[in-house]
């Protein structure tokens, strides 16, 4: 057995009484003392710090931004090239069947692109980024930072206390802080829905900037159980749940992350894995298409739930890939894969939970309101 | 008294038993969400799964700790499914149930040997 990994925070969150677990080899907090249900709710209405340090950055350099932004664009298919500086955007790896190898946030900043992606995949991720952008460009893996999240209404407000320039950055702005004399490579983004900031920082003074944080009487440190009830009410997806290898993005609703300029007639449109599949789908129907779904009971109905057309159907028109309850909604909520025909918001599904059908209905995400800086 | 290795507790009600779950148990689930209960006039065997919770983590099952029927239901907890969490050995009982051979309950752990289950 391996042993797991710790981040930078991990002491910190030991003496803060996390219950920890094991996740993508990482020793990892789950929940506080707080509890998952108070902890989102904090995170809703004031502020939550999350330690996603087992998450990968990398910087990917070429002569120019332009020429790293290039490069990648052969490995995802979004508009790289077109990102302002200081600017950040959502995107995906895809592979040669259309499906997502992994999803991930990439950054201009300035002279190279900063790219952040999922712990799992990380590895690969970089294997893929060495073996298809060297020795053109440098794929660099940068181990010696650790990443914050610090997310809900009240982040501005606590990030500008330590730099006022945190509260001058939109949604999607990226900007390099100083946090008590600690370089901090900051986006205005994150994975709950609202408002908020991650924040990289080297290992050694991640804990002395974590803890800053934590001192405002706003903030409560925040495990991956609620980051994990967030982002399902945000309607985020989770890889390896939502998406993965097998779901192209026009199946999993995310089309608007594929420019006009990638698509076809664009500028630069296909030249990534899959382009045929992808770009062929678009504008055309797919089989099944990811929606999100609100069980009509209280019941919470989890990944793996089979969904039917009606009571008594007997094959399956889909599965739920995420579920659980939602504390802001006040109860159960979920998104999965379902046959197209039956994608329609407002329509009536059943799911099987312990051999009896229940109702959910087929609902627009996110099921909590944004609250992002725009 | 009485408690079970599945961390139910039993209290004596008169010829029937309050069952709940314990502190210990609701400290483990976290945060409960949903709760089914079983049908008044259920008659289950001991070890039947009877119950249906829900934490914000998982779902688990709440085995019939004696034979015997379902007497009562605890349908407050139905609605706030978060009383067994602030109030595991009042408000938050699950349901009553008559047994059909007292003897089972006899048999059950006393306070100090749950105690020592628990560590």
């Amino acid at each position: 057995m391996t042993s797991l990994k710790q981040t930078p925070l991990h002491a910190l969150h030991l003496s803060l009484g996390a219950k920890m677990v094991p996740f993508a080899g990482y020793d990892m907090p789950v929940q506080y003392p707080l509890g998952v249900m108070k902890e989102h709710l904090h995170t809703r209405a004031n502020a939550g710090l999350f330690d996603v340090s087992h998450m990968g950055q990398v910087i990917v350099r070429g002569s120019t931004f332009d020429a790293a932004a290039r490069g990648l664009e052969r490995l995802i298919p979004v508009d790289v090239l077109g990102l302002g500086e200081n600017r950040q955007r959502y995107g995906f790896f895809t592979n040669a069947d259309g499906g997502i190898e992994d999803d991930l946030m990439l950054a201009n900043r300035g002279d190279h692109v900063f790219v952040v992606v999922n712990a799992a995949c990380k590895d690969a991720d970089i294997a893929h980024m060495k073996a298809e952008l060297e020795p053109d460009l440098t794929v660099t893996e940068i181990t010696d930072r650790a990443l914050l999240a610090l997310q809900g209404p009240a982040a501005e407000g606590v990030l500008g206390a330590l730099d006022p320039r945190a509260a001058e950055m939109r949604f999607m702005d990226v900007a390099t802080l100083d946090l008590n004399g600690v370089e901090a490579w900051v986006s205005r983004s994150g994975y709950t829905g609202e408002d908020g900031y991650e924040i990289s920082v080297p290992s050694e003074e991640a804990a002395a900037v974590a803890q800053a944080l934590l001192d405002h009487p706003d903030v409560e440190p925040i495990g991956l159980g609620a980051r994990d009830s967030l982002r399902l009410e945000a309607g985020l997806c989770l890889y390896g749940h939502d998406i993965d290898q097998t779901t192209t993005p026009v199946e999993a609703a995310l089309v608007w992350a594929i420019q006009k300029v990638r698509r076809a007639g664009g500028d630069r449109t296909g030249g990534f894995p899959g382009a045929d599949v992808i770009l062929g789908q678009f504008g055309n129907p797919v089989a099944r298409k990811r929606v999100g779904l609100l069980p009509t009971g209280r019941a919470p109905m989890r990944e793996g739930v089979a969904l039917f057309a009606s009571e008594d159907a007997a094959d399956p028109i889909g599965e739920i890939t995420s579920g659980g309850f939602g504390p802001t909604v006040g109860g159960p909520v979920a998104m999965g894969y379902v046959s197209t025909d039956h994608a329609a918001p407002g329509t009536t599904l059943y799911g099987e939970l312990r051999g009896k059908r229940h109702p959910l209905t087929v609902a627009k995400t996110p099921f909590t309101p944004a609250n992002f800086k725009r | 008294m009485k408690y079970t290795e599945e961390h139910e507790w039993l209290r004596a009600d008169g010829d029937a038993y309050v069952v709940g779950i314990t502190e210990h148990a609701t400290t483990q689930l976290g945060d409960l969400v949903f709760v089914e209960l079983p049908e008044v006039g259920t008659v289950v065997s001991k070890d039947d799964e009877i119950v249906v919770i829900e934490s914000v983590k998982a779902a688990s099952d709440i085995m019939a700790p004696v034979d015997g029927e379902i007497v009562a239901v605890n349908t407050d907890l139905a609605d706030d499914p978060s009383l067994a969490n602030s109030d595991p050995l009042g408000n938050g009982w699950f349901f009553k149930i008559k047994p059909s051979d007292t003897s089972q309950f006899d048999g059950l752990m006393d306070e100090d040997a749950y105690n020592a289950l628990i560590g």
